[in-house]
Formats: C-alpha cells, sequence, structure tokens
C-alpha cells in the first residue's frame, strides 16, 4: 500500500511539474540542501520573531545554522504530524501540551530527559502536563488558565459564588446598567474549555486519574451521575434559567460585551488583557468562583511547550536546545513579552511578576486548575461536550442530553 | 495549410484526408517560431522530468522513476512526430485528467481500504522503534553527567566515545564496550565542567555531532542490567534504560519494568495486552472493505443518515430554486427596455457576487444571532434563528440565497439577450398573454441554457461545505445525537465522523466520501440525462 501511494503522489507531482511547468528547477535542489544541515524549529506567527534571535545566538555558539519557520498555529499540529510522516519535518515545534498523546500516537516526537535541577525550576503544573505516561515528552515555557475578570466601577465587591455573582450581576442588569449578566462564552455548539470551571465545581470530571495521577481514558466521567448534576445545575444559569449563560455570546462579541461596559464579569484567558487595558475598562483579576456548598472551580491550564520531533534530522542539536537552552529565562521573558502568559519557569515568573501584577493573580486563579488532558482520547470530547453544553443551555434536558455526549464519546474512544 | 507530407494520421488509401486541425501551423514543420517553442516547451518538460527524477532516485523509488520516464518519452514521442495526430492536441489535457482527477479518486479508493489515520500512520518498523524510545526511563539512581561527544580518530567516522564527568568531578571515557575511568591528568575539564580535550580522543565540534545525529541518539554506554549512559543533548548525559523491547519470536513488545506482553494485532494494526489495553502508537494496515460496512452498519450513521440526505437534497435544490427563481426575477425586471439607470442597478446587484463567501458567512451568522443580531434588531423580532431547527434551515437558505442569485442573474441576462424579442411579440400578436408568451417561448429558450448551470449549482452546493460549517457547524444539535445536526449535510457530517472524535481517521473519510462522490455522481447522471430529453424537445 505505502509503495503504491507513494508511486501514486510522485507520479501526480511529476505531471503536475510538467503540467504547470513551474521554473526554477536548479534552486530547488540547493535550497533543500541547505534546509537539511540546519536546525529547523516550527513556531505560530506571534512566537517566530521572539525565538529568531535565540535561535542565532544559539546557532553561532555552536557553529550550525538554526531556522525557525512560522506555521499559522491552527495548522501547526496537522501539519507537523503529516510532515514528520513525509519525513520533511523541522526539528523543533512549539506548541500546546494537550497535542503530546496525538504526537506520541503518531510517533513524531521523543521523549526528553531533564535533570532534576531543571525540572524543579519549573512550575509543577507545567512539567505535570507535558508528562504522558510517566515520560517527559517536551520542555515547557508558558501556562495559561481561565480567571474571572471584573469591572470595578459595576461590581466593586470580588464574588465569593457563582450564585452571588449572578445575584449582582441580574441587579445591575434589571437596574439598566448593564445588559448582559456575565460574559463566558457559549456559542451555539457550546465551549467546554470555558465551562470547565462551572462544571468541575459542580462535581463533574472529564477522565478519572490513575494510581499516577495520570489522566485515565477507560474511566469517563461524562454522562455519569456527577456529570448530570452538573449539568443540572449549570442549567439553571442558562437560557431557561437565571439567564447568565447564553447561546448567544459567542467568541465573537464576549470580549466586546465586556470592552464596552455592557457587562460586569468576564470568564476569560490572559489572552484578553491587552484588549480590555486598551479600552479602559477599571479591572479586578480573581479565581473563577465555584457554586455555593460545591467543589472548587479548577480551569484547565494548558501549558505551551517545546517538542522535539523524533525524525528531525538534527535530534542531538534539537535535544540540547530545548533541555539547556529553553530553560532560560531570558528566552521566557522575551516570549512572555510577545505574548503575555505567565511563564513556567518559575525564576522567570518571578522577574516579570514584579512589573506585573496581573500576572501573579492568573497564576494564583490557576493554582488548583486540571491540566488539560494530553491523551489522545481527549480529541473525542470536545465536539460532543461542547454540543450538550449548549443544548442544556438552551434549556434541553440534562439527563438525556448528557448521556447521549457520554455514549457518543464513549463509541469513538471506542 | 494543404498537407505537404505522406500519409495523414493514419487514412486509410483513398480515403480523403482530414481538414487540418485548428493551430497546426504551431507545430508544423518549417515556422521557425513555432520549432523554437517546440524545443522550448520540450527542453522544459526534460529538465522538470530529470528535477523530478533526482529525489526519487534518491529514495530508490523505481516505480516513480518508471513513470517519470514514461510520461516524458510519450511526451516526446508525440511532440516529434512529423504525422499530424489529434493525440498532439489531447495528451495536455489527458495528462492533467489524470493529474487532478483520476489519480485523486484512485488514491481516495485505495485508502478507504485502509485505517489510515492518527495513531496508524506509518509501518510497524516505524512503531516499534517509536515505541522502544518513547520507553527510555532513567534510572531511578541515575546521576547527570557533563557530556562531551568524542571519536577515536576520524571526527566523521572514527568509533564514538562518550567523555563524561560525574558530578563528584571523575572523568569517564565511555565506549560501546563500557565505562573506563581517566586518570585525572589525561583530560582537561572546562570551568563548565565539560571535558574539553582528553588523550588519544578527538572532541567533536556542534556540527560534527550534528552530522552523526542519527547514530549518538542511538549510542549508549552499557553499564550493565541492560542500561546505558546516553545523551540528553550535546552536553549532558543519563543512565536509563529502554523497558520495552520487540521480540520477533513472539511478535510482541515485553514491558520489563511492569512485565506486561503486548501482542501485535496485525488485523487492527496495534500492540494489545492481554487485559485488552493497547499502545498508542499503531500501524497502517489493510482493513478491506470494513470501512465501507462501518458506514453501512453503525446504528448511529444509521439513524442519521437518511434524514442527513433529505436535508442535503432539500438544501441543494431549495438553493437551486431559490436562486433562479429570484436571479431569474431580477433578470426579466432588468430587461424591460426603457429602463433608467439600468447599469447601475447591475451592479448593485452583483455586489454579493464580488463579496468572499468566507467572511459574508461569519457576518451573516452574527447577523442571525437572537441577542445581538441585526435581523433580530432590525425587525424587533425574538427568533432563536440558529437555535431552532426550522429557522436555522431557512436563514441558511437565505443566505446561500443571497449569496447565489447574482451568478444566476447574470446568466440569465445574458440568456435573455440572445432569445430574439420577436419571437415574444409574434407570440403576443398570436394573442398570447405576457404569462403565457413567458411560460411558453421565453422559458423554454432559456431553459436550454440555464439547465447545465442549475445542475452544476445543485452539485456544488450538494457539497457546499463552506456555507453550513461556517454559519452554523450543521447545528442546532437534538439533545440525543451530537453527531447529526438539523443543517448538517453529508460533507459536513463526514467532516466530524472522521476528524471530529478520535482525531484524524483518513481511512473511514475516504470511504464516506466514495459514497458521496457515488451520490453526487448518480444525481449529476440522473439531472443531466432529463436536460439532454429537454434539449431535444427542441
Amino acid at each position: 500500500m505505502k509503495i503504491r501511494s507513494a508511486s501514486v503522489f510522485t507520479g501526480a507531482a511529476a505531471l503536475t511539474l510538467l503540467a504547470t511547468a513551474c521554473g526554477g528547477g536548479d534552486t530547488g535542489g540547493e535550497t533543500q540542501a541547505a534546509a537539511e544541515d540546519a536546525m529547523v524549529i516550527w513556531a505560530d506567527d506571534e512566537r517566530t520573531d521572539v525565538l529568531l534571535p535565540f535561535a542565532e545566538e544559539f546557532g553561532d555558539a555552536h557553529g550550525v545554522e538554526v531556522e525557525v519557520q512560522a506555521v499559522p498555529n491552527d495548522e501547526l499540529q496537522s501539519s507537523f504530524v503529516t510532515a514528520h510522516q513525509a519525513g520533511s519535518g523541522p526539528d523543533i515545534v512549539v506548541g500546546a501540551h494537550d497535542w503530546t498523546g496525538n504526537f506520541v500516537q503518531n510517533g513524531a516526537i521523543d521523549p526528553i530527559q531533564l535533570p532534576q535541577d531543571t525540572v524543579e525550576a519549573f512550575a509543577p503544573t507545567a512539567i505535570e502536563a507535558v508528562t504522558y505516561n510517566d515520560q517527559l515528552y517536551g520542555v515547557p515555557y508558558a501556562m495559561e488558565n481561565l480567571v474571572l475578570i471584573r469591572n470595578t466601577d459595576l461590581a466593586p465587591e470580588e464574588p465569593a459564588s457563582v450564585e452571588e455573582m449572578v445575584e449582582a450581576g441580574t441587579g445591575l442588569r434589571d437596574a439598566g446598567d448593564v445588559e448582559e449578566i456575565m460574559g463566558l462564552q457559549v456559542g451555539q455548539v457550546g465551549d467546554p474549555y470555558h465551562i470547565h470551571p462551572f462544571y468541575t465545581s459542580a462535581g463533574g470530571y472529564l477522565f478519572g486519574r490513575d494510581d499516577n495521577g495520570d489522566y485515565d481514558p477507560t474511566d469517563l466521567g461524562v454522562g455519569t451521575d456527577e456529570s448530570i448534576a452538573a449539568f443540572e445545575r449549570i442549567a439553571e444559569l442558562g437560557e431557561e434559567g437565571s439567564g447568565a449563560l447564553k447561546r448567544s455570546i459567542d467568541d465573537q462579541n464576549v470580549a466586546s460585551l465586556f470592552n464596552d461596559g455592557r457587562t460586569a464579569y468576564f470568564v476569560t484567558g490572559p489572552w484578553s488583557l491587552p484588549d480590555i487595558r486598551t479600552a479602559g475598562i477599571p479591572y479586578e483579576i480573581s479565581a473563577v468562583p465555584g457554586f455555593e456548598g460545591g467543589e472548587e472551580a479548577r480551569p484547565f491550564v494548558s501549558v505551551q511547550t517545546f517538542y522535539v520531533a523524533a525524525g528531525g534530522a538534527n535530534k542531538v542539536l534539537a535535544q540540547e536546545f530545548v533541555t539547556n537552552y529553553v530553560a532560560k529565562p531570558e528566552l521566557a521573558v522575551a516570549l512572555y513579552e510577545s505574548d503575555p502568559r505567565p511563564p513556567a519557569l518559575t525564576a522567570a515568573l518571578e522577574q516579570i511578576g514584579e512589573d506585573d501584577p496581573d500576572l501573579a493573580k492568573v497564576v494564583a486563579a490557576g493554582e488548583n486548575g486540571d491540566p488539560l488532558p494530553a491523551i489522545p482520547q481527549m480529541a473525542a470530547i470536545w465536539d460532543p461536550f461542547g454540543k450538550a453544553e449548549a443544548s442544556v443551555i438552551g434549556g434541553a434536558d440534562p439527563e438525556e442530553t448528557v448521556t447521549a455526549a457520554g455514549e457518543t464519546i464513549a463509541d469513538q474512544i471506542g | 495549410m494543404a498537407p505537404n507530407r505522406r500519409g495523414t494520421a493514419g487514412a486509410p488509401g483513398g480515403a480523403p484526408a482530414p481538414p487540418p486541425l485548428p493551430g497546426g501551423s504551431l507545430v508544423r514543420n518549417g515556422s521557425p517560431a513555432g520549432q523554437l517553442v517546440k524545443i522550448a516547451v520540450l527542453g522544459l518538460a526534460a529538465a522538470l522530468a530529470l528535477w523530478a527524477a533526482f529525489p526519487l532516485y534518491a529514495a530508490g523509488n523505481w516505480i516513480g522513476i518508471s513513470v517519470v520516464a514514461g510520461v516524458t518519452a510519450l511526451i516526446f514521442y508525440v511532440y516529434l512526430s512529423p504525422r499530424r495526430v489529434p493525440v498532439k492536441y489531447l495528451l495536455p489535457g489527458t495528462l492533467l485528467l489524470i493529474a487532478f482527477q483520476i489519480l485523486p479518486v484512485l488514491f481516495t479508493v485505495s485508502t478507504s481500504v485502509t485505517n489510515f489515520g492518527d495513531g496508524h500512520r506509518g509501518s510497524k518498523e516505524e512503531a516499534i522503534a517509536s515505541i522502544e524510545a518513547a520507553s527510555v526511563e532513567r534510572s531511578a539512581d541515575s546521576v547527570d553527567y557533563a557530556l562531551s561527544v568524542a571519536a577515536v580518530g576520524d571526527p566523521a567516522g572514527g568509533e564514538l566515545v562518550f567523555l563524561l564527568t560525574a558530578p563528584d568531578g571523575t572523568s569517564y571515557a565511555g565506549d560501546a564496550e563500557g565505562l573506563t575511568e581517566l586518570a585525572p591528568g589525561d583530560a582537561t575539564v572546562s570551568t563548565a565542567g565539560r571535558i574539553t580535550e582528553a588523550e588519544g580522543y578527538v572532541v567533536l565540534t556542534a556540527a560534527e555531532v550534528s552530522a552523526r545525529g542519527e547514530e549518538i541518539a542511538a549510542f549508549a554506554v552499557p553499564t550493565g542490567g541492560g542500561s546505558g549512559i546516553r545523551s540528553s543533548g550535546l552536553s549532558a548525559a543519563y543512565e536509563g534504560s529502554a523497558t520495552r523491547a520487540y521480540d520477533e519470536e513472539c511478535d510482541c513488545i515485553t514491558d520489563s519494568a511492569s512485565g506486561a506482553v503486548f501482542t501485535a494485532d496485525d488485523e487492527r494494526g496495534v500492540f494489545v495486552d492481554e487485559a485488552g489495553q493497547r499502545l498508542p502508537q499503531g500501524w497502517q494496515v489493510d482493513v478491506g472493505w470494513s470501512n465501507f460496512t462501518k458506514v453501512l452498519t453503525d446504528p448511529s450513521v444509521n439513524a442519521s443518515f437518511f434524514g442527513i440526505l433529505a436535508w442535503n437534497i432539500a438544501f441543494a435544490a431549495g438553493t437551486v430554486l431559490l436562486v433562479f427563481v429570484v436571479g431569474l426575477a431580477l433578470a426579466l425586471v432588468m430587461h424591460v427596455q426603457g429602463l433608467r439607470g439600468r447599469t447601475a442597478y447591475r451592479i448593485l446587484l452583483v455586489l454579493p457576487y464580488a463579496m468572499p463567501s468566507f467572511a459574508m458567512f461569519l457576518l451573516w451568522r452574527d447577523m442571525f444571532n437572537a441577542d445581538f443580531g441585526l435581523v433580530n434588531r432590525m425587525f424587533g423580532l425574538d427568533v432563536d434563528w440558529l437555535g431552532d431547527p426550522w429557522t436555522a434551515r431557512a436563514a441558511l437558505l437565505l443566505v446561500n440565497m443571497w449569496l447565489g442569485y447574482p451568478y444566476l442573474f447574470l446568466v440569465a441576462t445574458g440568456a435573455l439577450q440572445s432569445i430574439p424579442r420577436e419571437l415574444v411579440q409574434a407570440a403576443r400578436i398570436d394573442g398570447a398573454g405576457a404569462w403565457q408568451a413567458f411560460r411558453h417561448v421565453t422559458l423554454p429558450l432559456l431553459m436550454v441554457a440555464m439547465t447545465p448551470i442549475l445542475v452544476s449549482t445543485f452539485a456544488f452546493n450538494f457539497n457546499n461545505f463552506n456555507a453550513v460549517y461556517l454559519m452554523t457547524e450543521g447545528g442546532p444539535f437534538p439533545p440525543g445525537n451530537p453527531m447529526a445536526g438539523a443543517t448538517d449535510l453529508l460533507i459536513t457530517y463526514t467532516y466530524r465522523l472522521a476528524f471530529g472524535g478520535q482525531g484524524a481517521q483518513y481511512g473511514y473519510a475516504a470511504a464516506v466520501s466514495v459514497f458521496i462522490f457515488l451520490i453526487v455522481a448518480l444525481i449529476s447522471l440522473v439531472s443531466l440525462r432529463q436536460s439532454r430529453s429537454l434539449e431535444e424537445v427542441h
């Protein structure tokens, strides 16, 4: 099969070349030769510029060429897997930690051995996040999690619970000060990432943990009694309930709701802070509150990671870069300046935290967070869970909806 | 243009010579410009063939090379042939047809009988290598050595040696045999703790290390008990062991840490243990027709398939009907003689056609937002447009009509202008009303020109992924089934089946694509037959 498909591809490629008669045949060989010698890093557009000077410094120090190539973030994961399979992938790829499981099942990345003192320099949650099947698969550099941002003009008091927040928000709406009780993106197909603190506070979970604390794909939490109970509490906040959660609030309009002062509460991550500052809204950051009498509200913590490609031509250099270079606070600080997410290195976090008090608040809000599961089975969760969320918020029966979602997910995990 | 050479395209003796083919002067012997063009094009073809052949040769792909050689030989044979053969005109089109139509279809079909997808991409050997590499664990009492990679003799080919410094300052040389302690005088240790020089060894530079990267990544200094000292980059080493190893005899992988045995399942392309737990790394295998039978027998697919197919047909047919009626009506209005400002109206009418549909779908989605959307606000409505199955379908059809009618308007305008006004006038003189004249004279003549357009509009909208995915993502979804939404088309539904769950499942997606291909082919065939019978009437 492999040979056949390969010949189909090359045949098609040859025909394409002949047909389109695209020139420049002899330069192609040269660029390819150059790319084979150089160590190649793939990152998204935002991080590419920051990485360039560091890559150059690393290259100069070791007498090698280092290229940093920009790949759009939404294509980075699949492009990397495809390129790796075709043998033309990079040596290092920078991306979210929840890609780990998929990379491992496709044999696209190598484990990384960090000395114990380097491991201890990182936040424990960050290390936990990049560990899969007891192996460390990447070096983390930044973390992010959801927080509650409130407009201190409208809501000076930090709410201790969801109920308090909804009550205060309803009061503001009824008084005509705001349009919406709170801003949490739902959309027509739901948003599992943003509802997670509420879901966990009401007792729900996605996957259980095994003895090592790893996510256990055989213990699916969606469709259990706990998840139904959790969705019943979420339904109380939905369109048929208090109206705090609405499908009409989605990723497109939620930020403008808060930035225009049309709602006092905004559940979001540190990525929204630059726009809020620009809009001039007086704000305060706190943890996403839980339900009264419920458990802790645990947001997802996702970790930005450097991975070493298994099929790279410069594996030893790539290992050297991620183990000895990414752990440098300077790189973490530079990456923070281009994209304000809290660094995973404790030293870098302390250094930046002195100038940016918001950072410590974001970190504190994520302290009890769950690392976003990196197991490949998580892919089966997103779509059905989100739709169940949207249906329940729209007024559907939680038991029927969540049971169906659980069955669909279990079916897909197989 | 009279043939000046013997024999014309295989015509038997006595048969009249076929008329010269159009454009024949380009390839005729004697025209210097034509000859130059021919030489340039053939030279380019040869250059491209060489350019394609070298990487194929490097990869040892002999089938690929023979395909390239065959195609190039065919091109040269056909265009250097002195005879005037029609294949000269057909060849480029045929090659393009094979490259862009037939090969993708064949490739889709060949993919549909495999389990190609995430977790099953590579070969079994790759999966085994990946499992073994991923199982290397740092020994519990491992110390962190500072590392310099060295070689005996030639840096590029000499035997690899790891020059190691333990945290207590002792220096070692490690080769494939094991560790040897170096006498303190034999090695120079830098302030960073790495050995920079050692008697009898050449320390490699980073570039030299990189050149031997694969060798170094696989190298381990044995320390007994199956473990070894491995490199972690250029400057550090650790002691560890691979806990999983492949055994060819039992075709299985044994985990020395837990004692578990994972046996190869060559039908599914995975290693599984007795408890049914599988290793994440699998490989690609042929699964026969099981992707096709899965589509047909999977109860969750069956339950929703016909509902989706019905809406899919209704969506495509509804779109065609709406854009046809609106486009034609506007074209008729614009066709009225003596209309002032006709050009301005026409520009306004085709405006939606000039907008990028991608952005327009997103814009319309926001306009249909129940709380903040323009539609509800402007008309003072309180309709949950995208949250209710029927309003979502209506919204989708409206938007699709808005984007689609300008094209039909343009086509209808052109077709109307080609119908002589005298025909309609004659009908009116014969006593037909305006409607009768339109119904029995204009419309039938229009339909001859419009039917193929309507068929292709139908085929396009049958698979209009963008419209549905950007507007509703297939939603709203019934509470009991998150897999099949009210506005799902087969193509969006397939996309979710193949890529929504366990990552990418190309094999399964290819099987469903084959089904969609068959359905669209069938519908197109039937409707084209219809349109041919329509033409015969006239």
